[in-house]
């Protein structure tokens, strides 16, 4: 039924030509099991297109200028370039088995790819789409983020507990921290100084020096009337200023929000089943949370801090962007 | 005597000299972990048929290829910590022939030890080393003896034992509300114990047994109450039946062959286990890939018991941030540890009898029903502790 409505959604736009470039407010989303990517409109929430894209789509991101929209297709080993303006796929980079998660370099020239099966980070020249350093890591690697100044890169393994802290000039690693068990995906603070990494068994978040390396907190999480094993913070978002953090909390069906500065937990807002990836838009009044077991699109009030709407999307979604 | 001690004094110089010349690399050689992997020559629960007939609770091959993932997906973290793993192998036809291997790879430094026997030569194994400054990982005997007056404080358990098997079974058939069975028990001395085990969890949750029935593995007309399954299933009434096989071939013919339309559990139909291939949660589906690879053949229980020994000395040895021994060990069974299983839970081991507290998995052929322990069933401090001999029951003594 989705998918007709998708369908002819898609038939009418065709007719009357895609024409809104970028800053659409379209919502884009991923779903693992679809093979495809969602689009939304920001205002309506109708389904604006489906597009089919390779195996098992999981991160997306923009490239810096929002022309394009990245999309990592796992069980194709490739990242399918969507054109933002007439949702079609451009063009497909293969970047070998199992890519999860990536990061764009500042200024658009790389793409950082964690490849699950390899334990490596994969450096790619996004022009040329040939592989420009591997860099072994732990086993499983997930989350990868590169500082706003582009010189470091990190890298989380969920199987070593680690974060490998990689100088982007070199290609080396320059240091590995053991974290809290399963760490998974990072948020930095503007001035870099501080990189938050979800732990998702440990059911807390570890905050790194991003000058030092070291260890400078942790944050557990503990939302009331859940058992500890369902508490398992993957997804994390920060507003633009660094003072908020969101972090989506997985089983406990919850994101928490968090005062940056003062470490504390201010709320804990009550989303869909499995809360993963977690997007805000520009104007930050509003928080995207997709939910891996009950397949939506949990539309957040940051002011009011509680959902407004729940939106069906794909089968087991993993990531959303919002081009605006 | 005086022979020997000459020639050890002679060893021990060598390793002087060896040391000396070596001078400032040796103090930044990589220290090592070991483990010994102990398995029988002969072991009928591989045997071809067994194997063939892919029996549901059964593995389809050795779980050795487990303890191989585990070494080379921890490759980074002993690295961090300027440790090497390593994996050496005994294989003997008895107790007494592991026993002579385990002496011989402790004299070459190696404290970890992962033994894949029945029950009884675990026991045995396990007997000739207590007290001893080694770790042994029984990684599939499921006794309750092992854990309970036949324990001992160097004994660990990553294998569930039949109590927590029967547990999570009990808690499924509680949550759906079938609380009334018949229970099939097979000849051999490890059905008896399936069977006992499954009583205890059905006194313990409130599940009515209608009828205790003993079944043979025979055609002969003369035996045919206890061979027929039709006749086995009649003359009683109940929501499920309970098969306590643990050899297996038995239990495959139960299902759809019962008087009344009624679910089979235990060793068929629906069986808790502590690992099934097709659980999809967790990172499950990458770790199974990795022990595929490795081994041909699917992850079973067993395997994961072999993976999750040695990933447990991993944790501790990153978390201590070497290789001493002693060290590790505290931290191994401390109550600070996080183990990751891939169930989803914080695994660590049980004080009381050094049973690792983990989830088990209700599965059929090809498909995880539901995980254990199920939303409900509450305890004071883990509810994993829902699972087996909880410290108030336990006879443990070390």
């Amino acid at each position: 039924m989705r998918m007709i409505k998708a369908g002819a959604a898609a038939l009418l736009l065709s007719l009357v030509g895609v024409a809104a470039a970028k800053d659409s407010g379209r919502i884009f989303v991923s779903s693992e099991k679809d093979h495809a990517v969602t689009v939304l409109d920001g205002k309506s929430l109708e389904v604006v297109k489906v597009i089919a894209t390779g195996e098992r789509p999981r991160h997306m991101q923009f490239s810096p200028d929002h022309q394009i929209l990245y999309v990592v297709a796992s069980d194709s080993g490739r990242i399918d370039l969507i054109d933002v303006a007439t949702l079609e796929v451009r063009k497909s980079i293969d970047v070998g088995e199992d890519p999860e998660a990536f990061d764009v370099a500042p200024d658009g020239k790389h793409f950082y790819i964690s490849m699950e099966e390899d334990a490596a980070v994969s450096v790619i020249d996004v022009g040329s789409g040939r592989q420009v350093a591997e860099i072994e890591v732990g086993e499983e690697p997930e989350g990868v983020k590169v500082s706003p100044d582009g010189k470091t890169v990190y890298a989380t393994s969920e199987v070593a507990s680690m974060v490998h802290v990689i100088d982007a000039a070199t290609h080396e690693i320059r240091n590995n921290i053991t974290v809290g068990n399963r760490p998974r995906r990072f948020a930095i603070t503007p001035d870099g100084d501080e990189v938050w990494v979800t732990s998702e068994l440990a059911g807390e978040v570890t905050i790194l020096d991003g000058k030092s390396d070291r260890i400078k907190g942790t944050i557990p999480f503990k939302p009331k009337g859940f058992r500890d094993e369902d508490v398992t913070p993957v997804g994390i978002v920060m507003t633009r200023d660094g003072k908020t953090a969101y972090v989506t909390l997985g089983r406990a069906n919850h994101v928490a929000v968090v005062d940056v500065a003062k470490r504390e937990i201010e709320d804990y807002i009550l989303v869909g089943r499995r809360a993963w990836g977690a997007t805000l838009s520009r104007d930050e009044k509003t928080l995207y949370v997709v939910n891996g077991l009950s397949d939506d699109l949990s539309i957040v009030d940051t002011g009011k801090r509680r959902v407004l709407k729940s939106v069906p999307v794909g089968r087991v979604p993993y990531g959303v962007v919002v081009d605006d | 005597m005086t022979e020997m001690t000459a020639n050890m004094k002679c060893r021990l110089r060598a390793i002087l000299a060896v040391a000396a010349t070596a001078g400032m690399a040796s103090a930044s050689m990589a220290a090592s972990i070991d483990f010994g992997y102990l398995g029988l020559t002969r072991d009928d629960r591989y045997h071809e048929d067994r194997v063939y007939a892919r029996n549901l609770a059964q593995g389809e091959g050795e779980p050795e290829p487990g303890l191989a993932v585990a070494l080379r997906e921890s490759r980074f973290n002993a690295k961090a910590v300027g440790v090497e793993l390593g994996e050496k192998q005994v294989r003997a036809d008895d107790a007494k022939g592991l026993l002579a291997g385990i002496e011989r790879l402790y004299g070459e430094g190696t404290r970890y030890f992962l033994i894949d026997a029945p029950g009884p030569v675990v026991a045995e194994v396990a007997a000739a080393v207590k007290g001893r400054d080694l770790l042994l990982f029984n990684i599939s005997a499921h006794d309750d003896v092992l854990r309970q007056q036949g324990c001992q404080a160097n004994l660990l358990h990553t294998a569930p034992s039949h109590a927590m098997q029967a547990d999570a079974l009990a808690q499924y058939l509680v949550f759906k509300k079938w609380r009334s069975v018949l229970v099939l028990q097979g000849p051999l001395a490890e059905d008896a114990l399936i069977a006992r085990a499954f009583e205890r969890s059905a006194k313990r949750f409130g599940i009515k047994i209608e009828a205790r029935r003993d079944f043979i593995l025979s055609n002969d007309p003369r035996e045919r109450d206890q061979g027929n399954v039709g006749l086995l299933t009649s003359d009683a009434d109940y929501d499920v039946v309970f098969v306590a096989d643990s050899d297996g071939e038995f239990a495959r013919s139960v299902p759809y062959r019962t008087v009344r339309p009624r679910p089979v559990v235990g060793a068929e139909g629906l069986v808790a286990v502590g690992w099934h291939w097709s659980w999809e949660r967790n990172g499950a589906p990458q770790l199974n890939t990795r022990f595929e690879r490795q081994a041909k053949y699917r992850m079973s229980e067993a395997g994961w018991a072999a993976w999750m020994a040695a990933k447990t000395v991993v944790e501790a040895m990153q978390r201590t941030g070497g290789a001493d021994f002693g060290k590790i060990r505290d931290y191994l069974l401390g109550p600070e540890i996080t183990i990751d299983g891939f169930k989803g839970h914080r695994l660590s081991f049980r004080s009381w009898n050094h049973q690792l507290r983990q989830p088990m998995l209700l599965a059929t052929h090809n498909a995880v029903i539901e995980r254990a322990p199920i939303q409900g069933f509450m305890h004071q401090t883990n509810t994993l502790d829902t699972l087996g001999f909880d410290q108030r029951e336990s006879q443990c003594k070390f």
